[in-house]
């Protein structure tokens, strides 16, 4: 019986967090330009996405910059949680706190403040200044996701390794990374995804010609979103969905590593 | 399981980083476009780049407003822009445009109608700095099987029987044209009391609005989901076509007839290429290229001729004879103090 | 061990990058256009507008925040107890909609809402009301809701699977019935994850104007949408970033909130 009202429950949410995707995947499909009316069924906008270069740039554009911010604030990140581990309680809370702004602060604040940063030391806005914006958002989810590991750390390990003649760089790589390893790979991910889902930071932070696919989708909302956007997204999702199940048919005797693997790479 | 991990994201990296550098540009150089969404053929930019050998940067922008701190803050390198009449008035003005050198032009100064550079000049008086590239009325449509009484004037827009039916344009400008044209004011005016009443003639329709957008008017009116809207000429065309129960109106009230117009920024790196760019947007062929896949009236004379639809050259929507109007303006920029004046009442009116 | 030094990077980066374009922020809140010193902006979030504004977004993320604790509670808790091997699959199938992009999820709702959308479509034809939330705040908190649910599940589902189950049996062994337990064990065990979850919801929705632009049919005026006017149309740098000082005090209390009842000062985030 309980089990039961588990799965209406489960079933109920997903429906709710799933019936504007299904929204999409079915406007990917619609022959009539605007989302108003249905034209019929159609796989024109797969084939014409293939054809819209610039749909094409923007998605290209948003991936390498989801790609680049991660890498980059993983190191940093992981760098820093490490140091900030090693601290004493009072550095460790002004360093929290700091990490803490561009997660709690205001989206459209972060943005504006990097706007006007980027404006008063005359950089021209592009690529590099959306890559520095999104590694600075990006950097507390890793910190965020890497302290927790490091905290259940034992420190005696590292000690030890360097007791027995281990230089500290070879006793990282052999003792501490592996210990905090799927931390890094959760902090990489979660940044990964908060970069792809990004607007508003990338709106203040962009420049001519450089166009994410947030970015386009806003200038489209104005005049009607393009139907190849709904096919785009619906590869996307399709893309995803099937690694996902990949990843989870693997065989029994490995799942249960990849299992907790795949825990940490969400939490 | 790690190294697959670090092998593939590097591969992807240096797969990126190859592809950057590949950026290399034209043997003409570049000109950086900074455009409406939308508001240009993506064929007619392939074009230009084969025919001149000029690299496009295009970008776009959602409104003047967010426009304009962009060019003034210089961060950008814009070459060709393409503001409205107000806004390009108070670009004159702050000094951030070029001079236009239309010896160069010769499309320029043959097709584009002389009667929208004699209506420019209540933004660019001397028409040095501006190129007109497409214009329009600002009216209502409506929805032939949802309206009970004929449809005519701005009034119509705060008639109770069609509330929650209502579609209003989500801008500050636009919404008070509306309001300062039905109380029998001036669009332009900057007098408090004119637009004290003006905010509470809109605070007062507010409960019949449906909601406040911009260019979705378009797909709302086309989904049957409100009776009348506030629309922008050019859209009624594209809305009309999808949906023939739709009808366009200028309210007898008068209007905002609007010019969207290309200026070179004094900033600018590539102002050759820029007059080029122009130039080419200038073309018969080119055009009415764009007139067929944006809708919005073109001043292109050569490229009116063009069309092949009698109904749509004849067509009063794309092309009103202005004259039959009575109490048409054209917006103008009314200076900070008049600006903040507008923002204020505006957000009185959205926090009623 | 000393690793005093390897903070450095990071420091740079947040003088750089987080610290530097704050003080330009409070720089312009503080100043008028001719760069004279003034608390006009920060003041002016006492005009009947701009009041009405915090207030009206305070009362909507709060309505969100709860609504997605609600939700989110009973949601963590069955994850929690399916089994090891399916529960990180179900957990990936709630943060993959984030994989869509979030402008398009929102103005699918728009879709899915309308006078003649989807939902009502398919209510006409089981002869059932029609549903008029669209440009309602209702559409906005559903909005929110939506949009920021993952952003609840995560962290509390996280506490509670790292309680260790043996606590529980002992607490049943002890005598404590399930709803004892519950309360007792389980309840303030998540207290944790169930804190940050609310600053992470209700940050965001607190702070957007998305939402309410596209859901709420720009009708409905929060916080968000002042700050991004006077951004973005007014081009009132000044006022829009008195105004983002004044937000930023709200988030503050809320780093505060949950820093006193997170001792260890990590969060129990991601």
């Amino acid at each position: 019986m309980n089990k039961i009202l588990h799965k209406i429950y489960l079933f109920l949410i997903l429906l709710f967090l799933y019936a504007p995707i299904a929204t999409l995947v079915v406007l990917s499909f619609n022959a009539s330009k605007t989302r108003a009316k249905w034209g019929g069924f159609t796989f024109k906008w797969y084939q014409a996405l293939f054809q819209n270069e610039v749909i094409l740039e923007a998605f290209y554009t948003t991936l390498l910059i989801a790609l680049l911010s991660a890498l980059f604030a993983t190191i940093i990140g992981t760098i820093a949680a490490i140091a900030m581990n090693g601290m004493k309680k009072g550095s460790k809370a002004a360093f929290m706190a700091v990490t803490n702004i561009p997660m709690l602060n205001a989206e459209i604040v972060t943005g504006i403040s990097l706007m006007l940063l980027f404006i008063s030391f005359g950089m021209r806005f592009g690529f590099s200044t959306v890559l520095f914006a999104h590694i600075t958002f990006n950097i507390p989810y890793v910190i965020l996701s890497v302290l927790p590991r490091l905290k259940q750390m034992n420190p005696s390990t590292f000690e030890a390794a360097l007791d027995l003649g281990a230089s500290p760089v070879y006793a990282f790589f052999k003792v501490i990374l592996p210990d905090i390893f799927p931390g890094i790979i959760s902090g990489f991910l979660m940044a990964f995804t908060m970069s792809l889902d990004d607007f508003i930071i990338t709106h203040f932070t962009k420049g001519p010609g450089l166009d994410t696919l947030s970015t386009k989708i806003y200038t489209e909302l104005k005049k009607g979103i393009k139907p190849e956007m709904y096919s785009l997204s619906t590869l996307i999702f399709i893309t995803v969905l099937i690694l996902l199940l990949l990843v989870n048919k693997t065989p029994k005797d490995k799942k249960n590593k990849k299992g907790s693997l795949q825990e940490e790479i969400i939490l | 399981m790690k190294k697959v991990l670090f092998a593939s994201i590097f591969t992807l990296l240096l797969a990126s980083l190859t592809a950057c550098g590949n950026n290399s540009s034209s043997e003409n150089g570049e000109v950086i476009v900074y455009n409406w969404g939308e508001y240009i053929d993506p064929d007619v930019i392939g074009q230009f780049e084969e025919e001149t050998g000029i690299k496009v940067i295009y970008d776009e922008f959602e409104t003047n407003e967010i426009m304009y701190p962009k060019i003034e803050a210089g961060a950008s390198d814009y070459d060709v822009v393409c503001p409205s009449d107000y806004m390009i008035q108070k670009m004159i003005e702050n000094d951030l445009l070029a001079e236009i050198n239309f010896d160069q032009m010769p499309n320029a100064v043959a097709n584009i109608g002389t009667q929208y550079y004699e209506q420019s000049k209540s933004f660019d008086p001397e028409n040095k700095y501006s190129v007109p590239y497409c214009w329009g009325t600002v009216g209502i449509l409506y929805n032939k099987t949802m309206v009970t009484t004929e449809i005519d004037s701005w009034s119509d827009l705060w008639d109770e029987s069609y509330a929650d039916n209502i579609l209003m344009q989500d801008s500050v400008r636009d919404s008070f044209m509306v309001a300062l044209k039905l109380n029998g004011f001036s669009m332009n005016s900057t007098n408090p009391e004119e637009l004290e009443i003006a905010k509470n003639s809109l605070i007062e329709q507010k409960p019949l609005v449906q909601a406040y957008v911009i260019d979705q008017v378009r797909d709302k009116m086309i989904g049957n989901e409100a009776a009348l809207g506030v629309i922008y000429s050019g859209e009624a065309i594209f809305t009309q076509r999808e949906n023939p129960d739709l009808e366009y109106v200028i309210p007898k009230e008068g209007t905002n007839i609007w010019i969207d117009s290309w200026v070179i920024p004094k900033e600018a790196k590539n102002k050759e290429n820029a007059e080029k760019f122009i130039d080419f947007l200038c073309r018969e062929d080119i055009a009415l290229k764009n007139f067929e896949y944006i809708t919005y009236s073109t001043p292109n004379n050569a490229a009116k001729e063009l069309i092949e639809d009698a109904e749509i050259k004849n067509s009063p929507i794309a092309f009103p004879t202005l004259s039959d109007y009575s109490n048409l303006e054209t917006f103008e920029y009314l200076g900070v103090d008049a600006d903040e004046l507008y923002n204020q009442l505006w957000k009185e009116l959205k926090s009623e | 061990m000393n690793k005093k030094w390897l903070s450095f990077p990071y420091l740079l980066w947040a003088i750089g990058f987080i610290i530097i374009p704050l003080c330009m922020v409070f720089y312009y809140g503080f100043t008028d256009r001719d760069g004279v010193m003034t608390f006009e902006n920060v003041v002016a979030i006492f005009s009947p507008e701009h009041r009405k504004a915090l207030f009206l977004a305070l009362l909507l993320s709060l309505i969100s925040t709860i609504l997605c604790i609600i939700l989110a509670y009973p949601l963590s808790l069955i994850l929690a107890k399916m089994g090891n091997g399916k529960n990180s699959f179900l957990v990936i199938i709630f943060i993959l909609p984030m994989w869509m992009n979030f402008l398009l999820r929102t103005l699918a709702w728009q879709t899915l809402l309308e006078k003649n959308g989807v939902i009502n479509s398919i209510l006409t034809y089981l002869h059932l009301p029609s549903l008029t939330i669209i440009n309602t705040p209702a559409a906005i908190i559903l909005g929110m809701v939506y949009n920021f649910l993952p952003f609840m599940v995560l962290p509390i589902y996280n506490s509670l699977s790292k309680i260790d189950p043996n606590v529980m049996n002992a607490a049943r062994d002890l005598g404590a019935n399930g709803f004892q337990a519950f309360l007792k064990i389980t309840l303030p065990l998540s207290m944790p994850g169930v804190i940050s979850g609310i600053t992470m919801v209700f940050v965001p929705a607190l702070t957007t104007f998305v939402i309410s632009t596209l859901l709420g049919g720009s009708k409905i005026l929060l916080i968000g949408n002042v700050i991004e006017q006077e951004f973005t149309q007014a081009s009132n740098w000044h006022l829009g970033s008195g105004l983002s000082v004044v937000l930023m005090i709200f988030i503050v209390i809320s780093i505060v909130v949950s820093s006193l009842s997170d001792k260890d000062g990590e969060g129990a985030g991601f």
